[in-house]
């Protein structure tokens, strides 16, 4: 199985590693059980997200998904952000294995996650 | 970068003394086995000695040795030529190689009755519940010698003295054990034996099934009456004569390569552990081959680890599905009863005769490196 040389960039040096201690937004999504857990946090400001970190437990494509994403989403409002597909991050990334496509490309489903995290907090607002 | 290679399970390199000893037969003694003239007997006879060669190896006569394509092909003809009538009741382990597993799914598809015993958390098979498992109808026993992921050494022994009580052929597939501990098939109790070439420093592609004298089995290939009338197709003689001479220099360094390679192993086990915390050893820690590590690190995943390890030279292999085709986790791992979250943090390191002290320094020195690197971006890791 190949990676793309930007696959191989995103797993060997991951972009926005980590946690945000005080998240506007959490969002997690993937099995252990599967082998592939990604974990987003986001910042939110002005209905645009200003900060993103992410986790992978996973193989090398999920940790490159979970890499892109965060590229991806800073600095989008979250109408753009939801509008992000698995698709968008794959080509984003210059393929996917076929294998990976579906059990590793799991990094769009968690940012979806933080951000309705994110609208569950602030329905009021 | 020269490779560091310590994936000797998967296949190894053909020695050289292996390959000069082939070599003759690809060209000026090129005989078919069957034909009469000088060269034909020329073949014919390096065929007997390698027949000769292969069942000293395991203690066997020479008339039971039927060279094959490889394990697969060994296994196949062992379950399929021994439940020729499409009825009756095998008993296997669940951690057997595919090559039994899928065969005991076919024989299942076409009426046979398969039982497939459970194994403990070092994945060793109770011989007290092969015997509760046999029947009337109980044809063949089959239960690997060494596990091929985890390396752990089935008492063969009590199960091949338990078939013959029960006047029932026993099998075992030998492919991972022959070469790394004593294999004696008469002292064993054993009636059929597979045998592979390129795990023991011989060419891909030849193998051979041991049968015991007496013991009747259907051939899968219908053909000319090469090997016995029990396998068709003309020999593979360099194959053959390059496995045979694999098989004796494996007797011949029998005691100093499994002395290498245990300490090898021992010195990359307990390295590891000394530098990393929440490793765990899969498998047995004494009835195991002297060639496997395969170890369990938390929080990290199979295949972002071989990826690591690869583009620092290292080859190893991993018991998690992420690095196959197939998406499932490990049955043998499964079979032990570790948690499938575990099992994708599981590495197989198997060494070889050519490995050194200095290579497993060099893993040990890079490899607590690659792990933390990995737990600092997974969420699992300790929160």
């Amino acid at each position: 199985m190949e990676y793309s040389e930007k696959v191989m960039d995103h797993f060997l040096n991951p972009r926005n590693v980590g946690d945000i201690p005080d998240p506007d937004g959490t969002g997690e999504f993937g099995n252990p059980v599967c082998g592939d857990v990604t974990q987003v946090h986001i910042k939110v400001k002005d209905d645009k997200i200003t900060d993103i970190k992410f986790k992978t437990f996973g193989c090398g494509a999920a940790i490159a998904t979970g890499s892109m994403i965060t590229e991806l989403a800073v600095g989008k409002t979250l109408d753009e952000a939801l509008a992000i597909t698995r698709d968008d991050v794959a080509d984003a990334l210059g393929g996917l294995p076929p294998v990976k496509l579906h059990c590793s490309n799991l990094a769009a489903d968690a940012l979806y996650a933080a951000i309705q995290d994110y609208q569950a907090k602030n329905k009021d607002v | 970068m020269k490779q560091i290679y310590l994936d000797h399970a998967a296949t190894t390199a053909v020695d050289r003394e292996v390959m000069q000893a082939m070599t003759p037969y690809f060209t000026e003694r090129f005989g078919n086995a069957s034909s009469l003239h000088t060269l034909g007997r020329d073949a014919n006879q390096a065929l007997t000695r390698a027949r000769e060669e292969v069942a000293d190896a395991i203690g066997a006569n020479t008339e039971e040795i039927i060279f094959t394509s490889g394990g697969t092909e060994s296994d196949n003809l062992a379950l399929r030529g021994v439940l020729r009538e499409h009825k009756g009741h095998i008993i296997t382990s669940s951690i057997e190689h595919p090559a039994i597993l899928k065969t005991c799914q076919y024989l299942e598809r076409i009426g046979c009755d398969v039982t497939y015993l459970p194994v403990d958390a070092d994945g060793l098979v109770d011989p007290g519940d092969v015997e509760s498992a046999i029947t009337r109808e109980t044809r063949l026993i089959s239960v690997m010698h060494a596990n091929n992921e985890i390396g752990t050494i089935q008492p063969v022994n009590e199960i091949g003295a338990i078939a013959a009580d029960h006047e029932i052929p026993f099998h075992t597939d030998a492919v991972q054990s022959f070469g790394k501990t004593e294999l004696d098939v008469r002292k064993m109790n054993i009636d059929m034996l597979s045998l592979s070439s390129h795990k023991i420093y011989g060419p891909k592609g030849v193998g051979a099934l041991y049968v015991r004298e007496g013991l009747k089995i259907n051939p899968l290939m219908y053909g000319g009456s090469h090997e016995m009338s029990i396998r068709a197709g003309t020999e593979n003689i360099p194959g053959i004569v390059g496995f045979a001479k694999a098989a004796s220099l494996a007797c011949e360094r029998f005691k100093s390569d499994t002395a290498h390679l245990m300490k090898l192993r021992d010195m990359l086990i307990n390295g590891m552990f000394d530098s990393i915390d929440d490793v765990f050893l899969n498998g047995h820690q004494a009835k195991r081959l002297p060639n496997n590590a395969n170890l369990r690190f938390m929080f990290v995943e199979g295949e972002a680890m071989l990826i690591h390890l690869d583009l620092k030279g290292i080859a190893a292999s991993t018991g998690s599905a992420c690095s196959s085709a197939s998406l499932d986790p490990s049955h043998v791992l499964l079979a032990l009863g570790i948690p499938p979250e575990d099992i994708h943090g599981s590495i197989r390191f198997t060494l070889g005769r050519e490995n050194t002290e200095k290579e497993i320094k060099y893993v040990l020195e890079v490899f607590p490196t690659i792990i933390e690197k990995l737990r600092a971006i997974s969420p699992l890791t300790r929160r």
